[in-house]
């Protein structure tokens, strides 16, 4: 277990330099300079000002000036279109973004999970059959195609919820809900082929031998292995869960990190398009390892492997 | 990790060198058992009426209609489904339908291209990864484990942003090369438990090179997956590409494409809604029968694959 983890932690090491040397390189291949302006300014001011963004140094000197600047400070490099760093932009919107992302996962597990289970103890019925429709939908609507269709039918027609707004928990069910369809959809497979395995199993059996109700059975006993697959399935889905969320946070107007992703793309805000796709890097690096270590707990078969 | 391994056990049909009949009848088999799956046939349906929609469609409302797709009528504006235009008309009085279907057809070829582009790095990937094994293979499958867990939509959405061209063929070339990795563990699965086999052996003794054998004897031998994946990755792909153009970052005006139509769409729901809900719709609907289809194709073509 502990070799692991050291091993992930080294390989993350790695992949995260190699993401910040990406980004830096293409940050330098961005058209213009960061200090490309309407206005001009006189030549000694301009040299300051280079000499301020270390404009001024060779390509290696800015290059190793900005990874240590990245590994020793946390620190990005700063907006171009915003008063603020990068960090600043980061601190004051992830959480809000985190929220959202919560909200989604709690949606589509919990609702993924009742769908599947339902699906795999019906199988092969009208249930069965309805259920993975739905699920499937879930994988095939496109965020961006859903979220203003559920804003016209439950904010615009229905007026339930606020249609694009971040105050408290009303404002978030709308967006959670969009964003979290696909993985609902996912969740409901992978948690209905589990439960398919897990059902034919000798300990099953053995549990419905000595007597237990069927809905003990089921949501005891099978869930647990059952569910084992969907855990798996956590690492990718906080990835794409961060991808989700550029496009929920714009259409909903959530002030998170997504959405100053999106603007920086429009405004051409290079280092805080570079500097997210850093910090995303390593929170999904730290997140996959914490899936990987409960996965470990969760089946000690994996864990006396590794 | 899991379906690289329960995937290894299937690839005992196609192998059977004894008997040749056996492969043929692995994709009669297949296809009988696809035949039975009605939903999947329907959606196969389905999709081949979009895309006829979209190649031809075009093609009849400019003979028949003297539809277009780009011409503007502003003093049309924005009307709602009528008999002189299905899918109503945009805000500067083009038709819907036009820009649909021809929206659809780069969205088709988007998704093909880049499939193929995902298919042939995530096979050459995969095969050579297995069959190469010890180191080798344990570095190229750490690369795919580690991409796997990336947004890696985001560093296309980087590159288009910063490098200032748009070209479709850039934009074809970047999907299929986020795409092909979960190809690459189906290949490497399949070739695994392929590598040790008598013809591998047999081919080996008759001096035929490396490549040679993967290429000609054991990419072949794992079709049946690589179908069913790549029909998976279609609508996936045709996703990313619709997102893409969501952020602005992929098929550029006044080229049409789902993307496109369903952003311009999203600003004008409130009082146009037809113009979200005629491209949502389809490519809602598309997606679905595509991925249906693929379920069915896995079903049929990858029974150890099956759902139950």
């Amino acid at each position: 277990m502990l070799r692991l983890i050291l091993s992930r932690l080294v390989a993350g090491v790695f992949v995260i330099l190699a993401v910040a040397t990406f980004s830096f390189f293409m940050l330098r291949a961005a058209p213009g300079s960061p200090l490309d302006d309407e206005r001009s300014v006189p030549e000694a001011i301009q040299r300051n000002i280079e000499k301020h963004y270390n404009l001024d140094k060779s390509l290696w000197g800015q290059y190793v000036h900005y990874m240590k600047r990245m590994v020793f400070h946390a620190d990005l490099g700063h907006s171009m279109k915003r008063s603020q760093t990068v960090s600043e932009i980061i601190r004051e919107n992830f959480p809000k973004s985190v929220i959202l992302g919560v909200m989604a996962l709690v949606f589509a597990g919990l609702f993924g999970t009742v769908l599947g289970v339902i699906a795999a103890s019906k199988q092969n019925t009208w249930t069965d059959h309805t259920s993975m429709g739905f699920a499937l939908f879930g994988i095939s609507m496109p965020a961006f195609v859903l979220g203003p269709i559920l804003i016209m039918i439950f904010s615009l027609s229905l007026h339930w919820f606020p249609p694009a707004r971040f105050d408290g928990f009303a404002s978030m069910i709308l967006p959670a809900a969009t964003l979290g369809m696909i993985y609902m959809g996912v969740v409901a497979r992978l948690a209905r082929s589990g439960m398919l395995e897990t059902m034919r199993q000798d300990y099953i059996r053995t549990a419905r031998a000595k007597g237990l109700s069927e809905r003990k059975v089921v949501w005891k006993h099978g869930l647990r292995l059952g569910l084992l697959p969907v855990v798996t399935y956590l690492g990718p889905a906080a990835a794409a869960l961060v991808t989700g969320s550029f496009v929920v946070e714009k259409i909903f107007q959530i002030p998170g990190l997504g959405f100053y992703f999106v603007a920086s793309i429009t405004d051409r805000d290079y280092p805080v398009l570079t500097g997210v796709l850093v910090f995303y890097s390593v929170f999904l690096i730290l997140l996959n390892l914490i899936v990987d270590i409960m996965y470990g707990y969760l089946d000690p078969r994996i864990r006396d492997q590794r | 990790m899991t379906t690289a391994t329960q995937t290894q056990g299937s690839a005992t049909e196609p192998a059977q060198p004894a008997r040749p009949t056996v492969s043929q009848s692995l994709w009669a088999d297949a296809w009988r058992r696809l035949k039975k799956n009605r939903m999947a046939v329907i959606c196969g349906g389905i999709f081949a009426v979009v895309c006829v929609f979209s190649f031809i469609g075009p093609l009849i409302a400019e003979w028949f209609f003297g539809l277009d797709g780009t011409k503007q009528r502003i003093d049309l504006g924005a009307t709602a489904p009528s008999w002189s235009h299905w899918m109503g008309t945009d805000v500067l009085g083009r038709d819907m339908m036009v820009r649909i279907m021809e929206g659809g057809r780069i969205a088709i070829i988007v998704a093909f291209v880049a499939t193929v582009v995902a298919l042939v790095v995530g096979v050459s990937w995969g095969a050579t990864a297995a069959y190469m094994g010890g180191r080798v293979d344990e570095v190229m499958m750490r690369f795919v484990d580690t991409m796997y867990a990336f947004p890696r939509i985001v560093f296309v959405i980087v590159i288009m942003s910063v490098l200032e061209t748009k070209s479709l063929v850039l934009l074809f070339a970047l999907i299929g090369a986020i795409s092909w990795l979960n190809m690459a563990r189906i290949v490497r699965g399949q070739v695994l438990s392929l590598r040790n086999r008598e013809f591998v052996d047999a081919a080996r003794c008759l001096g035929v090179p490396t490549t040679g054998i993967l290429f000609r004897h054991i990419v072949p031998n794992t079709l049946g997956p690589v179908i069913v994946y790549a029909t998976l990755s279609i609508p996936s792909v045709m996703l990313s590409e619709a997102f893409l153009s969501f952020l602005g970052l992929g098929v550029q005006a006044p080229t049409a494409s789902w993307g496109t139509l369903v952003t311009e769409g999203v600003t004008q729901i409130a009082v146009y809604p037809w113009v979200l809900i005629g491209p949502g719709l389809i490519m809602g609907i598309t997606i679905f029968a595509l991925n249906f289809l693929g379920d069915g194709l896995r079903d049929a073509l990858d029974p150890q694959m099956r759902k139950d």
